[in-house]
């Protein structure tokens, strides 16, 4: 989906801002958010990080600029905890005034009724999987990146879209997120790390003598025509 | 704000804990397990090895998972750690533009400058300037290589080391080894 979370090459953020000494949490609730999530995922309201991740895509886009990470991570939990019936808002709301906070502040969470189901579990630990099909591309190969954007959870930044690099790596077989994060099933396919020029991507106005490599799924690809 | 934030996670984390999904002292293991056990110091053990054993690195280099398990190192989010190396020709820096992907086995949670917009939005777009204002000056020459952590390959930045550091040992050099570093963000 085309949202707020898909940041690469966007303008106007200004200067990256560095901390001193920055500790892990820098308050419990961040901890809180981070456990609250592991038990999501162990009791089933999360199956997997691809569905959690677009739950997090899915969030208010102003509260994913201004509620940080944490914050974040909290609206996309809520999100699948109230889509899973787990907790509901009225549950919420009476729980935070018993904690003497303000029902009504504005929750990141947005709970979608139409929102996808994953009713399975991983088919094994960790995300890479056997497939039978051999890769379609090898290293050295150029390679054109898919033009469109697609509505649902993609690991297709919109900076890298309708690209041509080069094939530099191939990483096996891994869970396809844009179907897994969906419910659509795991569908591996090999995923492949594609080295795009600089001037590939951003034209004239690029820096010289830079590469951005990103990892990228067998479905995104397709061999690039030869060049004059 | 913060606080609205902090609140919730409250009401969310008792809501869970009376449904016995939770239990009462799991976020102080949390807590404690990237305070102690998950964090940057692993990455600089890693780094301060490859430094002093030429057949390490080499390893690292070819299977950073398999090399990071000699350490002890592995599971969060290291299924497949690709380790870059930092040359006089080349500039490795890392960053997810989709979300915060990061190596926690070897680097503990990201820092919040990693996961703001800033730093995802400029670093693959004008990556020498970030870098710059970041305090990495780097001559025309050098090449510049970012990674994208855009699928669950997750990647390190193996550091050149610094000058002087000849007689050090290997807990020594960890100790000059920063997060920022393994990142790419800061040249020691």
């Amino acid at each position: 989906m085309d949202g707020i979370h898909d940041m690469g090459g966007r303008h106007g953020f200004g200067p990256v801002t560095r901390e001193a000494d920055e500790p892990a949490f820098h308050e419990r609730w961040e901890a809180r958010v981070f456990a609250v999530m592991r038990a999501a995922f162990a009791h089933g309201a999360i199956r997997n990080a691809d569905q959690f991740r677009h739950a997090i895509e899915r969030i208010d886009p102003a509260a994913y600029l201004t509620h940080g990470y944490y914050g974040r991570w909290l609206g996309g939990v809520e999100t699948l905890l109230r889509e899973a019936g787990v907790v509901d808002e009225p549950g919420i709301r009476a729980c935070i005034a018993r904690l003497g906070g303000d029902p009504g502040a504005a929750a990141a969470a947005r709970p979608d009724p139409r929102a996808d189901a994953v009713s399975y579990d991983p088919a094994a630990p960790g995300s890479r999987r056997d497939v039978s099909d051999a890769p379609r591309f090898h290293s050295g190969v150029r390679v054109r990146t898919a033009s469109f954007p697609v509505p649902g959870h993609t690991r297709l930044p919109a900076y890298a879209r309708n690209r041509t690099g080069t094939v530099t790596a191939c990483h096996g077989a891994w869970v396809f997120p844009d179907s897994n994060a969906h419910g659509r099933g795991e569908r591996p396919q090999h995923l492949y790390t594609v080295a795009f020029s600089g001037e590939a991507l951003w034209g004239e106005h690029a820096e010289p003598a830079v590469t951005v490599s990103l990892d990228l799924f067998e479905s995104y690809l397709q061999e690039a025509p030869h060049e004059p | 704000m913060s606080r609205d934030q902090a609140i919730r996670a409250e009401a969310l984390e008792s809501l869970l804990i009376e449904r016995g999904w939770l239990a009462a002292d799991a976020v102080d293991e949390v807590i404690a397990t990237f305070n102690e056990r998950l964090g940057p110091m692993n990455g600089a053990r890693v780094v301060a090895r490859a430094w002093l054993d030429p057949a390490f690195k080499q390893r690292l280099l070819a299977d950073g998972t398999a090399a990071i398990a000699e350490l002890g190192f592995g599971g969060e989010q290291t299924e497949k750690l690709v380790v870059v190396e930092n040359t006089e020709q080349v500039h490795n820096v890392v960053v997810c533009t989709l979300c915060s992907c990061y190596p926690w086995a070897v680097l503990g949670l990201p820092p919040r400058w990693y996961k703001d917009p800033a730093y995802r939005s400029r670093v693959v777009r004008e990556p020498r300037r970030v870098l710059g204002e970041m305090g990495v000056e780097l001559g025309p020459a050098t090449r510049v290589r970012v990674w994208d952590s855009s699928a669950e390959v997750r990647y390190m930045v193996l550091p050149r080391r610094p000058a002087g550091t000849e007689d050090l040992d290997e807990s020594e050099l960890a100790a000059r080894v920063t997060r920022d570093a393994m990142i790419g963000v800061e040249v020691l």
